[in-house]
């Protein structure tokens, strides 16, 4: 008791001299700056512009640097980044029968394309199985709950390797001899439509309660519920995360060259050891960029201009 | 007696094991305006959502047009195409346009011909003042307004029966009235409502009864007459003391 009565008289002695006004002066006195530095008004404005600027080309420095400084770096600007190679892996060497990476990119197209459509209708398949309540569904929904389990859990790589020399060796009719372009198909399909249905689902369940008794009230029917009410707000709350594995799924299509698929980068593997020059590699890689990039500058308009003004987007 | 459409029989709702509706039993006849009046959480929303079947119940009757809506072959989607309902937060579709919410149940539910909905959404419109807004996305409208669409996309049902769940709760205090003075029209042609409300002065002018629930009870109902300046159950008088 004795201890705890000390303590709290320490206590309050502490405050006391922590709360006594020091200084007596009035509030009117004390200069109180509003100015902001002079070091931050260098990015502000204009000088803000000459900032940027400067940081970018530092960095940019930095960046080639690394090409010269190290030891390596002439060879690295040689076999990566030699004009000549450069061009000649797009455009190909007939005289040698090299395939140019440009034909190679037009399998990476199609195959991205067609499996994005494929997805986007598989993911929402699989989704409204998941999400389904009906009792005749029961078998559907937990088909569409393993199926999102198994190719989730698979690396792509795999489930690319695994249908590319798998179905061929069912020996089944048209199942077994389609080209690897084809396969690598139906195995990004399979593990994308998985995430994608994930990704629906979880759009479907961000559409407030409010918005399905409403629905609900106004008499229509489970199928016109989700068609008219919640798949509409659905799919435009999921769209940036949709493009964002549609992007991915684009990148992925580099992983069909394991199954001898001759798109741009066993396009490029080929042209590389051919003219022993990596440079189809960046050739390669630029057209990614050159693909991805608009697709997600085109994402940040979309949900910029939705929110804008509700508009119809899909569906 | 033959103009009941609604009737309720010591209706009982209980979530898990909390009772919501005591022995709830009320009648709503054509042409007929009953306000519920309460504390939040005495039953009012629960009770509305019932009669729609958006929540079921667990004992007791509910008969609409003289068939009980607890019979197996009853389908929930036919009773709903009969009775609207105007929610607190209103509900529009934010992914349609004015008139593509009223639109939508008419001809999605009752497969009537898209034309004509929309000539009689118009109509609709242009009667709540909002017809130059037809094309415009609900949440460009003020809160009164988009209220207004709520109950005018309710109404192009043609429902026997208009259920209100605190439709002026979520609103900005100056957008009350225009949304009341809609539902006074209504009542005054006729509308057959059922309306929850805080709005005391508003239920004593239009409802034809007035029936108060405390806790899932119904503690007494009657004339607005009655139940405002004389009413009998001490609890009735301790809550409309603590409202007025």
């Amino acid at each position: 008791m004795v201890g705890d009565l000390y303590q709290r008289s320490a206590h309050q002695a502490v405050k006391h001299v922590t709360l006594r006004n020091e200084t007596d002066a009035p509030l009117s006195d004390v200069p109180i700056n509003l100015f902001s530095s002079r070091r931050s008004r260098l990015f502000v404005g204009r000088r803000g512009i000459v900032a940027s600027t400067i940081s970018t080309v530092l960095i940019v420095a930095v960046i080639v640097g690394l090409l010269y400084i190290p030891k390596g770096g002439a060879t690295v600007r040689f076999t990566f980044f030699n004009p000549h190679y450069l061009w000649l892996s797009f455009v190909g060497d007939p005289s040698h029968g090299i395939d140019a990476i440009r034909d190679g990119l037009v399998t990476n197209i199609w195959m991205f394309l067609v499996s994005e459509v494929l997805v986007l209708f598989f993911g929402l398949l699989i989704a409204w199985c998941r999400i389904s309540q009906s009792p005749v569904l029961f078998p559907f929904r937990v088909l569409a709950t393993a199926f999102t389990d198994i190719f989730r859990g698979i690396p792509v790589l795999l489930v690319v390797l695994l249908v590319g020399f798998g179905l061929p060796q069912l020996q089944f009719g048209f199942i077994s001899d389609q080209s690897p372009a084809v396969y690598g198909v139906v195995a990004l399909t399979l593990g994308y439509s998985a995430y994608v249905s994930e990704v629906i689902r979880a759009g479907i369940y961000s559409v407030p309660t409010g918005q399905l008794h409403a629905a609900r009230s106004l008499g229509l029917s489970h199928p016109s519920t989700m068609r008219h009410v919640v798949l509409p707000q659905a799919i435009r709350n999921v769209i940036p995360p949709l493009l964002n594995d549609f992007i991915s799924l684009q990148k992925d299509t580099a992983l069909v060259s394991v199954l001898g698929a001759v798109e741009s980068v066993r396009a490029a593997q080929i042209f590389a050891a051919a003219d022993f020059n990596e440079s189809g590699l960046v050739v390669a890689a630029m057209f990614f960029l050159v693909l991805t990039i608009p697709m997600t500058r085109l994402t940040d308009r979309l949900v910029a201009r939705d929110r804008g003004r509700r508009l119809a987007l899909i569906l | 007696m033959n103009d009941v459409i609604l009737q309720l029989d010591s209706v009982v709702k209980r979530f898990n094991d909390n009772e919501v509706l005591r022995d709830i039993s009320l009648e709503l006849r054509r042409h007929e305006v009953v306000c519920l009046i309460g504390a939040s959480g005495s039953g009012k929303s629960t009770l509305l959502r019932c009669v729609n079947l958006l929540d079921r119940i667990d004992g007791g009757e509910i008969t609409l047009f003289g068939q009980s809506l607890m019979d197996p072959r009853i389908d929930p989607k036919l009773v709903r195409r009969h009775i609207g309902i105007v929610f607190q937060s209103y509900n529009l579709f934010p992914h349609l346009s004015v008139l593509d919410n009223i639109v939508l149940g008419p001809v999605k539910a009752q497969k009537r011909k898209r034309d004509e909905v929309r000539e009689e959404a118009m109509v609709l419109l242009e009667r709540i003042g909002l017809k130059e807004r037809a094309n415009d996305y609900p949440e460009r409208l003020s809160g009164g307004q988009q209220q207004r669409v709520a109950i005018v996309r309710s109404l192009a049902m043609k429902p026997a029966i208009l259920l209100l769940d605190e439709v002026t709760s979520a609103l900005d205090p100056t957008l009350v009235g225009e949304v009341l003075d809609l539902l006074t029209e209504l009542a005054h042609q006729g509308m057959t409502m059922l309306i929850a409300t805080h709005e005391m002065s508003f239920a004593r002018d239009v409802a034809h009864e007035v029936a108060y629930l405390d806790q899932g009870v119904l503690v007494e109902k009657g004339t607005p007459a009655e139940i405002f300046t004389s009413p009998r159950e001490e609890s009735t008088k301790n809550f409309l003391s603590r409202v007025h």
